[in-house]
């Protein structure tokens, strides 16, 4: 029997069994397919001409199928199952993972327990005047306070931004309250890299601003985002000086090393140092043009890479920038 | 600041450990660091009691003893004189190492075993009294910590004072501290002798600028570097060595005894927070002190022996020759009190805290004076500190005042009341107090608390030692450490969500991220400084490393250099990417005008393409291809795939253009690497342009049920002739039925003309509607073919 022109180039064309399968059901499918439809005409015509119709339909239908489980074969040959005598104990076969870098795990851990409290996020400039960096946030000119951030400056009032705060600025000069920001960015401080200082490094700082905001909501945040990032544990908050911010806290959490007894890691404390916050100084408020009475806000800091060299237990600062590719798949898999 | 415990206790009677006193001092005004004992060579020893004792069978002056020391029983040989059943002892096991560095180990003494040894009190370094061991009269079970038995020895408590509280820079003012905490009271320790009660009167000289003090004369020419200047002349000292307890609060808190005058100046300095000077009075020229400004290139050489030039902004303490003293921060080596001092000119002044600032930075000379200084001292305290001072001098260096003190003041500094409101406090802090609380909070700090204007609001003076408390807010603070941070609630609390959208340059930043992991990159946050003549424009003034003073002006340079880092480590496989930070020089308008700064990916491609796998005998490197690829999807995620083209250029591989803009390249990178490494492709595309560009919705199409028709096209390419080129006819020709063209093969070489090479395609036709006739196909190749060979000059191949 000959099948149609069409339907036969139709299944020799099918390169692969996929294609093969569109084929069949264009062809034999029991809704639309082409042969099924001449099918179904069947019961209209006359009696005597339904016979030898039907006789040459079902022809068609039978021709077809085998050409069709003909070309199945041949496609089925080229690529064989593997063969019964394989060593299936041999590794599968390997792609390369991609994995993005530790600081950015962090970071993005840390948005995440934000994003669920009303966090968005800000970005702003890593090049900066010194009224952003400095001024804009009550830090008294040429004052021991400065001595904490020793900046790397690129011309007169121009510098390389010390935290993201200038973030905070930027985002409270253009938007009203109620503001909740997270800013992750790169900063620079003009210290010599060892193992636990580099001269560029991320941080994350956190903005709210709204009516009736007050220290017990920053305490508040802070307690809730330091047990979902620690898994729960004892935090201690204890005073602390940032120009910015007035109460000023460290927030401290369990040490993850000896769980609070005590060693080396935490200087024998049981604690370790996670974050700086505070409330928003009334001073800075109005800097951005924000009724100081009329709303409160905190704010906190934190410094992504100290945090992933203890969930990694990396020795060194210095192995995060190096970029030994055996490191970076170390956190692929 | 180095702290010690006892003498902390000298101005506070207080029972906290040491350790409880660092929690107490943390939680409250300033973190510890450390605890550390002085005594700490003495951890080893523990008590122990002597169950018996007998004397040795082969020496006439060696005891047998057996020690009960928390454990079994112990046989140890001694040989003090006496030794007393039933008596405690300290005692050092073996293993345990005694002050001076002696390490105790078992052995045989005249044939009986010793397994340890007991002390006397020299041996601890306790006394000079050797004659015997220190037998115990306390209370302890064997096997106790000699430390923890018997409180020997004080410890250091480092606290980390920051720049706002100056006043917790010295013994009375972390006593106040822990007073207020304790509700007690602050008191001076008492000054030996009799010498406490010699009185120090002061000449009266309200609003003058001069004043003598015995026989020498001070002149205050600059009240604004000096706005105090008080002093007094003590004559017929004798220097020598400082007496012991007042050496062992110097070394204690961490200094170095030196002699007695000048541990009586640093006696005041870590005590009361208050740096002194002592000059030897005879050695001033002219009996006269002049505190003015130093005149261009004035020359001093300092107590540290250097010899230094001073400039017209640093302030001076000088004699009618020349400098004696650079005001707060050094004094000068002709005045300084040496052993064969006798009279001493004790200087007790304040110093402009930017001034001596800006000197200590322009010298480059630190000291405890400048650090106290430049922080703030507290200027009332100044009279009351001179006379404390020459009693404690008299007292341990001996002499006479000599007349009058002096004390210049031109113009005394007032304290104003700050005005604090009940509902702010509860505003801010979240928690209501009790207004009598916060009263008591307050005075307990050395605030003075009266009603003030308006309800609910108290009128606030800080004592003249917080000079830092000048707003509200900072008296709130003061409210919530006195309160304790603890103390407050930290149970969530409802809130509005931002109403700050996400930043557009981080959801592209997230994005672009995503897929180049989703490819099999590794990304990495490299240093963005590079070296001279990278094309970077942007200098650091001061930068940290001479050699890499720029600021990159591409991604690659510093992938680049990731490269070579991993090549030398023998990693040849390397695959990384980055999304950063670009800067280039500032743009004009604003002032001061910000560098530009541009969002750029990178993206370094070199060494296998594919991990290696037994079923494949050698895998392929990376090449430009792949680079391409990896260039093309990450701009069609930033820009979109509609304008979007790859260009060919000639100093590199492509250009990768959006719109008709130019936004990144693919290139040959040319490492500095060892020979057998793989080819280096980079990728650098600037996503800026990007930032906020909406993405087209993407919409269902729906999916064919009709069969394709595949057309292979073998055709003979003359060598100007291009992919692209052929690709824009095809598609041209072939109509609105061409479904997809690909290029599947190249082959130059047999069987193909010198000049041209051999390219495949493959035409898939197809119509949604019906199943397309060969006829229509046939039709279209053949329309095609025609169309390639009278504009490109392309024909078929006939095999
Ligand atoms: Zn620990």
């Amino acid at each position: 029997m000959k099948i149609g022109e069409e339907a036969s180039a139709a299944i020799a064309g099918a390169s692969d069994l996929a294609a093969l399968d569109v084929v069949r059901t264009a062809l034999l499918g029991r809704k639309a397919g082409q042969v099924t439809e001449l099918l179904k005409i069947l019961p209209q015509l006359p009696p005597d001409d339904r016979r030898e119709a039907g006789a040459v339909v079902n022809a068609l239908k039978t021709a077809v199928g085998e050409k069709l489980d003909e070309r199945n074969a041949e496609l089925s040959k080229a690529a064989p199952a593997a063969a019964s005598d394989a060593d299936l104990t041999m590794p599968g076969r390997a792609r390369w993972l991609g994995a993005k870098h530790p600081i950015t795990l962090v970071i993005e851990e840390i948005e995440e327990i934000f994003r669920d409290l009303g966090f968005t996020i800000a970005v702003g400039p890593e090049a900066e005047t010194e009224w952003y960096n400095f001024t804009s946030l009550n830090f008294p000119a040429d004052h021991p306070a400065m001595d904490m951030h020793d900046t790397l400056y690129l011309s007169e009032g121009v510098l390389l931004r010390t935290h993201t705060s200038p973030v905070q600025m930027r985002t409270m000069q253009s938007h009203k309250p109620p503001i909740r920001v997270l800013s992750p960015g790169n900063v620079y401080r003009r210290d010599f890299f060892d193992a636990s200082h580099a001269p560029m490094f991320a941080q994350i700082e956190g903005l709210c601003v709204d009516e009736g905001i007050s220290f017990v909501d920053l305490k508040a945040v802070l307690t809730h985002f330091a047990n979902r990032f620690f898994g729960k544990t004892k935090t201690r908050f204890r005073p602390s000086f940032f120009p910015f911010t007035e109460p000023s806290a460290e927030m401290d959490v369990e040490c993850v090393i000896c769980g609070g007894s005590g060693c080396a890691s935490c200087k024998g404390t049981g604690w370790m140092e996670i974050l700086g916050s505070g409330m928003v100084h009334p001073r800075v408020l109005k800097a951005a043009g924000i009724d100081d009475e009329k709303y409160t806000g905190w704010a906190f800091g934190m410094g992504p890479a100290r945090i992933a060299k203890l969930r990694y237990n990396i020795p060194d600062i210095r192995i995060l920038y190096d970029s030994d590719v055996r490191f970076l798949e170390q956190v692929a898999r | 600041m180095n702290a010690s415990y006892e003498w902390l206790r000298a101005f506070v009677n207080f029972d906290l450990s040491p350790s409880e006193l660092a929690d107490l001092l943390t939680r409250r005004c300033a973190t510890v660091d450390g605890v550390v004992g002085m005594r700490d060579d003495l951890k080893d020893i523990v008590i122990a009691r002597v169950v018996e004792a007998g004397p040795h069978p082969d020496s006439d002056h060696l005891w047998v003893t057996k020690v009960d020391a928390g454990g079994e029983l112990l046989d140890v040989v001694c040989g003090a004189p006496v030794v007393t059943k039933g008596t405690l002892y300290p005692f050092a096991p073996v293993g345990a190492t005694l002050p001076g560095g002696l390490k105790i180990e078992k052995r045989k003494i005249r044939g009986e075993t010793s397994n340890g040894m007991l002390c006397s009190a020299r041996e601890l370094q306790l006394g000079s009294d050797h004659a015997g061991i220190m037998a115990l009269d306390i209370d302890a079970q064997p096997g106790a910590g000699f430390l923890d038995a018997m409180k020997v020895g004080d410890s250091r408590i480092v606290v980390d004072v920051l720049p706002n509280r100056p006043d917790l820079l010295s013994h009375r003012g972390l006593a106040r501290e822990i007073a207020a905490a304790l509700h007690k009271q602050v008191n001076d320790p008492k000054i030996p002798g009799t010498a406490a009660s010699v009185p120090v009167s002061f000449v009266s000289a309200p609003g003058k600028k001069e004043a003598k003090a015995a026989n020498i004369t001070v002149r205050l020419e600059d009240a604004v570097g000096c706005p105090r200047y008080a002093g007094a002349v003590i004559k017929g000292v004798k220097i020598g060595p400082s007496p012991e307890w007042l050496s062992q609060r110097i070394v204690s808190a961490g200094g170095r005894s030196i002699n007695n005058v000048v541990d009586v100046t640093n006696y005041m300095l870590l005590g009361f927070g208050q740096p002194m000077h002592a000059f030897d009075a005879a050695r001033l020229q002219g009996n006269t002190i002049i505190i003015r400004r130093a005149s261009a290139n004035e020359p001093i050489r300092t107590l540290d022996g250097a010899d230094r030039k001073l400039s017209r902004d640093m302030v001076v303490i000088a004699d009618e020759a020349k400098v004696q003293a650079i005001a707060g921060v050094i004094g000068g080596s002709t005045s300084e009190v040496t052993d064969g001092t006798t009279e001493i000119f004790l200087e007790v002044a304040a110093f402009d805290p930017k001034l001596t600032r800006a000197t200590r930075k322009a010298l480059g000379v630190t000291t405890d004076a400048s650090y106290r200084f430049e922080r703030g001292i507290d200027t009332e305290a100044i009279p009351e500190l001179l006379a404390y001072a020459v009693r404690l001098m008299i007292a341990v260096a001996g002499g006479t005042l000599s007349g009058k003190a002096i004390d210049i003041y031109p113009v005394a500094a007032k304290q104003e009341p700050v005005k604090l409101r009940m509902p702010r406090v509860a505003t801010v802090l979240g928690e209501t107090f009790a207004p009598a609380d916060i009263r008591n909070d307050l005075k307990g700090l050395g605030f003075q608390v009266r009603a003030g204007t308006g309800t609910n609001a108290l009128a606030v003076v800080p004592p003249s030692w917080r000079r830092d408390v000048i707003d509200e807010i900072d008296l709130i603070e003061e409210i919530a450490r006195s309160r304790g941070y603890d103390s407050f609630s930290s149970e969530l609390l409802p809130f509005r969500p931002s109403g700050v959208p996400d930043a557009p340059a981080y959801l592209l930043e997230r994005k672009v991220r995503e897929l180049l992991v989703g490819l099999g990159l590794l990304e990495v946050r490299p240093m963005p400084f590079v070296a001279d003549g990278k094309g970077a424009t942007v200098r650091v003034s001061n930068p940290l490393a001479e050699d890499e003073p720029f600021l990159r002006s591409s991604i690659l340079d510093s992938l680049a250099t990731l490269a070579e880092y991993n090549l030398a480590r023998l990693q040849k496989n390397v695959r990384l990417f980055e999304i950063g930070t670009v800067f280039s020089a500032a743009g004009k308008g604003t002032s001061p005008a910000l560098p530009v700064e541009a969002m750029h990916a990178g993206m370094v491609l070199l060494g296998q393409s594919e991990p290696s796998h037994f079923s494949q005998s050698g895998t392929r490197n990376f090449d430009e291809w792949d680079a391409k690829w990896v260039a093309q999807v990450v701009a069609e995620a930033a820009f979109g795939a509609a304008d979007l083209r790859l260009n060919v250029i000639s100093d590199g591989l492509w250009e990768i253009a959006s719109g008709g803009k130019s936004v990144g390249r693919v290139s040959r990178l040319n490492l500095n690497v060892p020979v057998w490494a793989a080819p280096a492709f980079g990728i650098e595309i600037d996503l800026t342009p990007a930032i906020g560009l909406k993405s087209p919705a993407t919409t269902y199409r729906s999916l064919p049920n009709t069969p394709p028709v595949e057309v292979d096209l073998a055709l003979l390419v003359p060598a100007a002739a291009t992919s692209e080129q052929i690709e824009e006819v095809i598609r041209k020709e072939a109509g609105d039925l061409l479904e997809s063209v690909m290029l599947f093969d190249e082959f130059r070489g047999k069987g193909i003309p010198d000049g041209t090479r051999s390219l495949a395609w493959r035409l898939t036709f197809r119509s949604p509607e019906r199943t397309l006739k060969d006829k229509e196909v046939q039709g279209r190749t053949a329309k095609i073919v025609r169309s390639l060979e009278e504009k490109l000059g392309v024909r078929q191949r006939t095999s």
